[in-house]
């Protein structure tokens, strides 16, 4: 749930998303992003098929040693563990890159950091928090796997190991992790509320500072998972106080929905009922995040049933609401099709209160001292009528999602056609055809605001655009590279063709993980090996294109200095244009 | 404690019910036709309701929470009576240091006196946490962590840990007895008297059972030759409320069928099936009933 869904369901979204909101072709690396997604897929294949032998990992999801060290969990289950995540960790470090470059160099013309849509800010920070959190992760799953395996002694106590390390590193991963599931989410949130309150966003300044915010003092709270553990009292205030910031940036994008909403004119379409379930649903998780913040409170209800509900309030309230209500938001955009209102309605209504049926309880039974990972627990503690509640809410909120497939299912099957704007937004991806070409943009257009739909300068420019040689399709491979703070145009960027060599480099790391994890060590070496070929004949130039006369570069050179005379044409039109009014 | 939680799910309930008012009133105003959407930023609005505000209810509950961290560590008391609790995969060995006490999941405390508990575990990490008495303090491998108890009520207060630990994570409770000073002394005492003597006949029998089978490899009672040193001390089994950390009642069916296959009751504990018969079963039982 974590690893596999919450953790990497903003990359589906940002690929498919990131290159149509910034107005570009494609992303930066497309053969790195094939390379991701395989590995991906591989890295799942591992973790899940372990079910199917019986071999799952064991020990949590946070695997404390020394419950997950060699002693007590023989077996490869915990190896499919670290090796699984560390190789998922492979996709996860190289799609964070592929966004960053993406979102830098690959804007419209025109497309200003002070006018990127704040979903692409949320991709980004994620990128970056990626980046930062997964070193620690995979340190630790590296040390846990030598352990295990090759007799090293980092987490076993007796020989000189400390088992707190291992938490120390696990949560220096698992807190940004949070905001890594929560901050696309919260993207999507401020990209559907404008459209549907038929206005900008609120504070649009306040809301990036706030993201990126979250983004760095992610990184010094992690120990109020560990407040229980017997650290001293005074480095637990320190953290404690760095957890009561961190509402700070939260209570911003809250009160600039709520307000954005309150000057506009609200439209209640069903993603718009999805961000605003998400808005209730998400303060409450939001208020107990703060009373985890308190170290007594912590110390009391962590690991309780307490703690289970506030982080369903913030995970699943404060990702699974956004998610499902950006699938619907952008569903006619991706297939074509629109969705049905009234089964989009029922899934709703359905799924909110199933959801709260299930996880409210949580919190009393929680606080009625029931601790949580518990197969059972005998009768008699007043624990009964509160679970009881839960049960049969989840099994509404199962209702709930099966109506949600089905209203995806149903629009697939019979859904009318989509227009290409079917919500009125605000942002570029709404510009093309439903659904986009492979392509996407005939021409690349100019960005003249932060919702350039809404502005006639950035629509009138779909039409201007195609008269620069570079923005116009030419011959199917060209993207338009821009400078990182202000867009302005450099070089027209050939793509690279299809190869299946990311797909090779995929499937030889994947053979050198079942290698170490089955203990066929000779055949992790070879495939190791042909991985660095394989790598190899990837980055080797293109010595063929060369001769051929496509020197990388040169005719985007070319493109770029006939387009920045005719800008400078353009330019020259427009002043004489304004002096003769 | 208890105004802490009160502050903080006063102020709780009040901006939930702040941001459910105003997304329902945004929702369900009807705007006359014609009036267009306000298009000013708002950045004064959220810099008030978004920083200004959060930042002095949260200065504020950090503050009042400070003296509450403090009163939960260390009290510097020289009166404290020290107890010790060993964890183990899946029940907690409580020793009394000086009176040569060892028990198991029952952990008796004097009322009106502070407990100091020293917190070590015997393999992997636990978490104590007796929700009436304590915040949660985890047992960590190679640490030993403490934690002061202090009660002015009489009673049995029940208890669990908390950090997830294996199999029988969720079967792995103890009970909190607090009781006054003099009964508690008593209850000492008692506990550190060795074994009584079998009064004869089918109890004489379970002692043998007891001392030559396999039960002393694991078990301890002391007084008797069986000294082994895994599983929970046996000395005085039957004064005590339950059975395999608050799993079962300590009643002489359960106790049977305790020992005969112990895995059908807490499936995955460390004690194998015995392959007693009938005869050596109830003379067994018999003698751990003595165990007073």
């Amino acid at each position: 749930m974590i690893f596999l869904f919450a953790t990497p369901m903003s990359f589906g979204f940002g690929n498919f998303l990131l290159p149509l909101l910034l107005g570009t072709r494609d992303m930066a690396f497309p053969r790195l992003n094939a390379f991701t997604y395989w590995v991906f897929t591989f890295a799942g294949v591992i973790l899940f098929s372990s079910l199917l032998f019986g071999r799952a990992p064991n020990g949590g999801w946070f695997a404390y040693v020394p419950l997950t060290g060699p002693k007590y969990q023989p077996g490869i289950n915990m190896d499919v563990y670290s090796l699984g995540l560390l190789f998922l960790g492979v996709s996860t470090t190289s799609g964070s890159i592929n966004f960053i470059a993406t979102s830098l160099k690959l804007r419209a013309p025109g497309m200003t950091l002070n006018r990127v849509p704040i979903f692409v800010w949320a991709l980004v920070v994620t990128a970056f928090l990626l980046i930062f959190a997964l070193p620690p992760l995979n340190t630790a799953n590296a040390m846990l796997f030598l352990d295990r395996r090759f007799g090293t002694r980092f987490f076993q106590p007796d020989a000189g190991g400390d088992v707190v390390l291992w938490q120390h590193l696990f949560w220096l991963f698992g807190h940004p992790d949070v905001y890594i599931i929560v901050l696309p989410a919260l993207g999507i949130v401020s990209a559907i509320i404008p459209t549907f309150s038929r206005r900008p966003i609120m504070a649009y300044p306040l809301l990036v500072l706030a993201m990126v915010a979250v983004g760095i003092i992610s990184f010094g709270v992690w120990v109020h998972h560990m407040f229980a553990v017997g650290l001293p009292q005074l480095s637990l205030t320190f953290f404690s106080a760095a957890s009561m910031i961190v509402t700070i940036p939260s209570g911003i994008q809250m009160f600039a929905w709520v307000g954005t909403m309150l000057m506009g004119r609200v439209v209640l379409g069903v993603p718009m009922m999805w961000a605003m379930g998400f808005l209730v649903v998400f303060v409450i998780g939001g208020v107990t995040g703060v009373m985890f913040g308190i170290v007594p409170f912590d110390q009391q209800v962590t690991d309780s049933y307490f703690v289970v509900a506030h982080f369903h309030y913030v995970l699943f309230g404060g990702a699974v609401f956004p998610v499902i209500g950006g699938v619907f938001y952008w569903w006619p955009k991706t297939t074509g099709r629109l969705t049905g209102v009234r089964g989009g309605q029922w899934s709703f209504w359905l799924v909110f209160a199933g959801f709260n049926l299930t996880f409210f309880p949580m919190h009393i039974s929680g606080l009625l001292g029931m601790p949580r990972r518990v197969y059972t627990y005998p009768g008699g503690l007043d624990w009964d009528l509160w679970n009881l509640l839960s049960s049969l809410g989840a099994y509404l909120l199962l209702a709930g999602l099966l109506v949600t497939l089905g209203t995806f299912a149903h629009s697939l099957w019979k859904g009318a056609q989509a227009p290409p704007d079917p919500w009125g937004g605000e942002t570029l991806e709404w510009a093309t055809a439903s659904p986009p070409r492979p392509y996407n943009f005939p021409v690349i257009p100019t960005v003249h605001s932060v919702h350039p739909l809404w502005d006639q300068g950035s629509l009138d420019s779909f039409a201007e655009g195609a008269r620069f040689k570079d923005r116009v399709l030419a011959e199917g491979h060209e993207l338009l590279v821009t400078s990182e703070l202000d867009a302005e145009p450099e070089v027209a960027l050939e793509m690279p063709e299809h190869t299946p060599v990311p797909f090779f480099t995929a499937v030889s790391l994947f053979l050198a993980v079942l290698g170490l994890l089955l203990g066929v060590y000779v055949l992790a070496v070879a495939a190791g090996v042909v991985a660095v070929l394989v790598i190899g004949r990837w980055l080797w130039p293109r010595w063929s294109r060369r001769e051929a006369g496509h020197a990388p570069g040169e005719k985007a050179r070319e493109t770029a200095e006939r387009d920045a005379a005719a800008e400078q044409e353009a330019e020259k039109e427009k002043t004489e244009k304004g002096a003769g009014a | 404690m208890a105004g802490l939680w009160w502050l903080m799910f006063g102020i709780s309930l009040f901006v939930t019910a702040v941001i459910v008012v105003l997304v329902l009133w945004a929702a369900t105003r009807r705007r006359r036709p014609g009036v267009r959407a306000r298009m000013d930023t708002g950045q004064r609005y959220v810099t008030i309701t978004g920083i200004i505000l959060p930042a002095i209810v949260l200065v504020l509950v950090y503050v009042i929470s400070l003296p509450t961290l403090r009163a939960i560590g260390d009290p510097k008391d020289p009166d404290q009576l020290t107890i010790d609790l060993l964890g183990h995969q899946w029940w907690w060995e409580v020793s009394y240091p000086g009176s040569g006490v060892v028990t198991a999941n029952e952990i008796h405390m004097p009322t009106g006196r502070t407990v100091h508990l020293r917190l070590r575990t015997a393999d992997v990490n636990h978490s104590f946490w007796a929700p009436q008495l304590n915040v949660k303090t985890d047992l960590v491998a190679g640490r030993t962590n403490h934690l002061w108890l202090r009660t002015d009520r009489p009673g049995v207060y029940r208890g669990q840990r908390a950090e997830y630990c294996g199999l029988q994570h969720a079967r792995m409770a103890f009970h909190v007895v607090a009781q006054p000073p003099a009964e508690f002394a008593a209850w000492l005492t008692g506990q550190a008297r060795p074994a009584p003597a079998p009064p004869g006949g089918l109890a004489a029998q379970g002692l043998r059972v007891l001392e030559s089978g396999s039960c002393a490899s694991c078990h301890a009672v002391r007084g008797t030759t069986a000294n082994g040193r895994i599983g929970p001390d046996l000395t005085h089994l039957a004064s005590r409320r339950y059975l395999a950390a608050g799993t079962v009642p300590n009643t002489r069916g359960y106790l049977g069928g305790w020992i005969s296959n112990s895995q059908t009751i807490k499936p995955g504990n460390r004690m194998p099936p015995q392959p007693l018969g009938s005869e050596q079963l109830q003379a067994l039982i018999a003698y751990l009933e003595t165990l007073r």
